[in-house]
């Protein structure tokens, strides 16, 4: 629908109602209007607003991950929430913390880290939109996704309802665990206000190990032998620039200060033994690639490639043979320990031949074969990838995902047509 | 046996064979209550099915005869979330025993449900893996059991709960239909509901194939005992610990009364004369856990314990173990019975609460043991009282409940590992509004729109799915039928 003024229930609903501009456009379709409600009570009143209106919803925070996904079939009203700025507590001596959705990661760090805590994710922008993304950086070896570390969630549903599940304590499994349906749904089925996190220490010592690998099963090899009990890793990234370059790894290691330094030691001769080009290198800060995720190529066509960790060989050489078979040289990054890897190609590169390489790539890595064991989903990618591609692939049990957006939304009115399988 | 289940009979025997439906009252006897023992129910029949499409089969059998069914793994549960349904069917999976396959390299393991917990690490020792949830019943705990539970364990502090170490589900919807919930790599696209059937208590389908992360064998492992004098003396050295940036594996306490109870009946020899003693076991690669060592032992010094001991071997930390294994089992000896709570407070109000328990125990007349995971905050009070008295047994389910509105007053949670099952449905309002439960209902009638499976847990009064809020003039349709009770 279109709406040219700002409709009475909405302006009565929330004290931040505009019209939209071309700058609030998602994924290319443009909707009319932006709210910024300041409290999930304002939050729930727009919702109820926009429900009674017909109102189709975008949620958004800053906006980084905006472009990911199909665009909307429709979008009349962004729901933003960079009011909803305030770090409602953070009790340290529980290690946990309380934050409205719309507090950047970066924001919240700088608070914890006065009393010397983390939440142990290495992403960028907002809490509601990384919980949304589900996005996790090299930290998701030892951390866990955002939905490991959520352990209470405030959220509105598409009509106004405001429903809490989970709490403030770290342990607990009384009811449904709704934070692990809203972690990675995409804002389809209701808008998240507040959540709760269980928080980390920061480590004394964190140290990098960087190494040249000369072939995809040397590569399989060293990932494995990084992960041994004695070096205890946090992350484990792999970087491979280009098909002329060699793939690098490096190795995180965190902890007592002694402890790093000696375990650091261990794992560059343990990495020697494999013959790599050059030897190991140790230092304190993290090469300029690392946990660039999504990030590594902006405008680009950027997929996350997700597979049983172990099969690390076989998926680094059906990556090589799909980009033979494409003409294509993509970058190569990311968490290979935990079996993700992203596969970058710039936006430069021929639309048909992206999207030749990413139906080429499910192919080989299993297609259709059921049950699934592993998936290739594009994050972002330019508009005429997109009009080529199914973003997201096969999707198993998308029956009863469609069965809990249906309870959910009925009328489809949150970020429709934005998921999975055009949910 | 009402007529919808009496002509099951024939059809589930069909299915799973002769051997596998039990109809003789005897037998079904044997299943009529799971490791809370206070509710029981005999089911009309059981079946013990072998595989995933047996499974499939019944669950479709009894939703399109309308007969209610429950899963049961090997029925240890402590909150009645195995109770069977009077007129309903109750699915056993403790003929699904097969590890199904150890990908060492990947890290994972497929496991059919009635494989046990501790089952799964015997697997993958040899290759120098183990699976981290560890509930204390691990050595009879089911795996498929573990799932419907997000069960946790002892060393769940530093290594997370079942929900982090699952990462694909084939489950049986309730309709019938055999299908995976992720896809084992834990980045499955689409919705988590992996995650979100993790902890379900049972009611959103059975499962029928488990993948579960597996995770390297720490390379040092030290345990801790320190004695204190008091409870407070214990709760600053824990707070101490997690104030100095140390995360251990697992963080117990015992009190006095509890540490009485594990001499009478193991002879743990804990340090005599201690009011709380603190379990603090620290695992990962050598030269970080000879540190921490240090620290926690240095901690626990400063905050006043009288005695500490180390263990660095299996036998010894097992010698340590002892008496906090047996703790609730050991109650018998001082007690004719006992109601095992598990409610959750922040850390930091640990001190305030075994305050708070104490005074609420002197007013009661009632002793109450504390056992718990203090990392965690997951405390297990343990009611003490006569069973032969009706009055006693009364008041010792009122302070039972007392405490765990002390857990919920705190911030807390009144059920940390134990869900909530039959057992605390009825305390569900107290910690959510009823606008969260009818949005934690959607899931269920999304999964479950029929109210077939396991009906009656989780849930005080549950709705009808399609059913909308409003004044009632009639009894609810599922009270009216007997599948559920309003309290």
């Amino acid at each position: 629908m279109t709406v040219h003024s700002i409709p009475a229930e909405l302006a009565g609903a929330c004290a931040e109602v505009r019209a939209a501009t071309v700058a609030d456009a998602v994924a290319g379709v443009r909707p009319s209007l932006v709210a910024s409600p300041a409290t999930t009570e304002e939050a729930s009143a727009v919702l109820r607003a926009a429900s009674a209106l017909g109102l189709a919803v975008i949620p958004r925070g800053c906006g980084t991950k905006l472009d990911w996904g199909n665009p909307p079939e429709r979008a009349d009203l962004v729901v933003e929430t960079t009011r909803l700025d305030q770090v409602v507590e953070h009790a340290a001596g529980d290690l946990v913390a309380t934050v409205q959705a719309g507090v950047t990661l970066k924001r919240l760090s700088g608070v914890l880290s006065e009393a010397g805590q983390r939440l142990a994710l290495d992403a960028a922008g907002t809490i509601g939109g990384i919980l949304s993304t589900g996005v996790a950086g090299p930290l998701r070896l030892r951390y866990g996704t955002p939905r490991d570390l959520l352990i209470g969630l405030t959220i509105v549903r598409a009509d106004g309802t405001v429903a809490k599940s989970g709490g403030k304590v770290v342990k607990n499994v009384a009811g449904y665990d709704l934070g692990k349906l809203f972690a990675g749904a995409r804002g389809t089925l209701g808008l998240i206000t507040q959540a709760t996190f269980r928080l980390h220490p920061q480590p004394a010592a964190t140290a990098y190990v960087t190494v040249t690998c000369d072939s995809a099963g040397a590569c399989a090899r060293l990932v494995a032998a990084a992960q041994q009990a004695s070096i205890a890793p946090v992350a484990v990234e792999l970087h491979h620039a280009s098909r002329a370059d060699q793939v690098v790894l490096a190795v995180a290691i965190e902890g007592d200060s002694h402890g790093v330094a000696q375990r650091s030691e261990i794992l560059a001769d343990l990495l020697a033994v494999e013959q790599t080009s050059q030897a190991a290198a140790v230092a304190d800060r993290p090469p300029a690639w690392w946990g660039r995720g999504a990030a590594a190529q902006a405008d680009g066509t950027v997929m996350q490639v997700a597979f049983w960790a172990g099969r690390l060989a076989s998926v680094l050489d059906a990556i090589s043979a799909t980009a033979d078979r494409t003409g294509l040289d993509p970058l190569l990054e990311g968490p290979a320990a935990s079996g993700v890897l992203h596969v970058a190609i710039p936006a430069t590169a021929d639309p048909a031949q992206v999207a030749a390489f990413v139906a080429g790539l499910r192919t080989a890595l299993g297609g259709n074969a059921a049950p699934a064991s592993s998936s290739v989903v594009v994050q972002h990618a330019p508009p005429g990838v997109r009009e080529l591609t199914d973003l997201f692939g096969p999707v198993p049990s998308l029956g009863l995902m469609r069965a809990v957006k249906q309870r959910f939304d009925p009328d489809r009115l949150l970020s429709p047509g934005r998921f999975a399988g055009g949910i | 046996m009402t007529q919808n289940v009496a002509t099951l009979i024939p059809r589930l025997t069909a299915i799973c064979g002769r051997d596998a439906v039990i109809t003789d009252p005897l037998e079904l006897a044997t299943y009529e209550c799971d490791g809370l023992t206070s509710h029981r129910c005999r089911p009309a029949l059981v079946v013990l099915p072998q595989t995933a499409e047996q499974v499939a089969d019944v669950v479709r059998a009894c939703a399109q005869a309308k007969v209610p069914f429950v899963a049961r793994g090997s029925g240890t549960g402590l909150s009645g979330g195995a109770l069977p349904a009077a007129d309903g069917v109750l699915i056993v999976t403790a003929r699904m025993r097969k590890v199904i396959e150890i990908d060492a390299e990947s890290r994972r393991a497929i496991v059919e449900p009635g494989v046990t917990n501790l089952a799964v690490s015997k697997a993958a020792q040899p290759y120098g893996l183990f699976y981290a949830p560890d509930p204390s019943s691990q050595q009879v705990c089911s795996v498929g059991g573990n799932v419907a539970e997000n069960s946790g364990g002892a060393h769940c502090l530093k290594h997370g709960f079942t929900v982090h170490h699952v990462t694909g589900l084939e489950i049986v919807t309730p309709e019938g239909d055999l299908t995976w919930l992720g896809d084992g790599t834990g980045q499955a696209p689409g919705y988590d509901l992996l995650g979100a059937f993790t902890g379900s208590e049972g009611t959103l389908g059975i499962v029928t194939k488990i993948v579960v992360r597996l995770t390297a064998i720490p390379q040092a492992v030290t345990t801790l005992l320190a004695a204190f004098d008091t409870t407070g003396q214990g709760g600053a050295a824990v707070s101490a610990i997690i104030g100095a940036g140390i995360l251990p594996a697992a963080i117990e306490m015992m009190d006095a009364l509890s540490i009485e109870a594990a001499e009478a009946s193991v002879g743990c020899h804990y340090p005599e004369g201690a009011g709380a003693v603190l379990i603090v076991e620290l695992d990962g690669p050598a030269e970080d856990v000879i540190a921490e060592t240090a620290a926690v032992r240095r901690i626990a010094e400063e905050t006043g314990s009288f005695e500490i001991r180390e263990a660095a071997d299996p036998d010894d930390r097992a010698a340590i173990w002892r008496g906090r294994r047996a703790a609730f089992a050991a109650m018998g000896r001082i007690s004719p019975a006992y109601i095992v709570q598990d409610g959750v407070v922040p850390r930091t109000a640990l001190h305030d609460v075994l305050d708070r328990i104490s005074e609420l125990s002197s007013a009661a007349g009632l002793r109450v043991a504390n056992v718990f995971h203090a990392g965690d905050g997951n405390l297990h009070p343990l009611v003490l009282f006569d069973d032969s008295s009706e009055a006693e047994s009364a008041a010792a389910e009122v302070l039972s409940g007392a405490i765990l509105d002390e857990c919920i007053s705190h911030g807390g949670s009144i059920t940390g590992e134990h869900g909530v099952g039959v057992d605390k449905s009825k305390y569900m309002p107290r910690m959510f509004g009823a606008d969260d439960l009818d949005t934690m209902q959607l899931l269920r009638c999304a999964f479950d729109p029929a109210g077939l499976c396991n009906p009656g847990k989780v849930f005080p009064t549950p709705r009808l799915c399609g059913e909308v809020p409003g004044v009632k003039r009639e009894p609810h349709p599922l009270v009216a039928s007997g599948q559920a009770e309003q309290f």
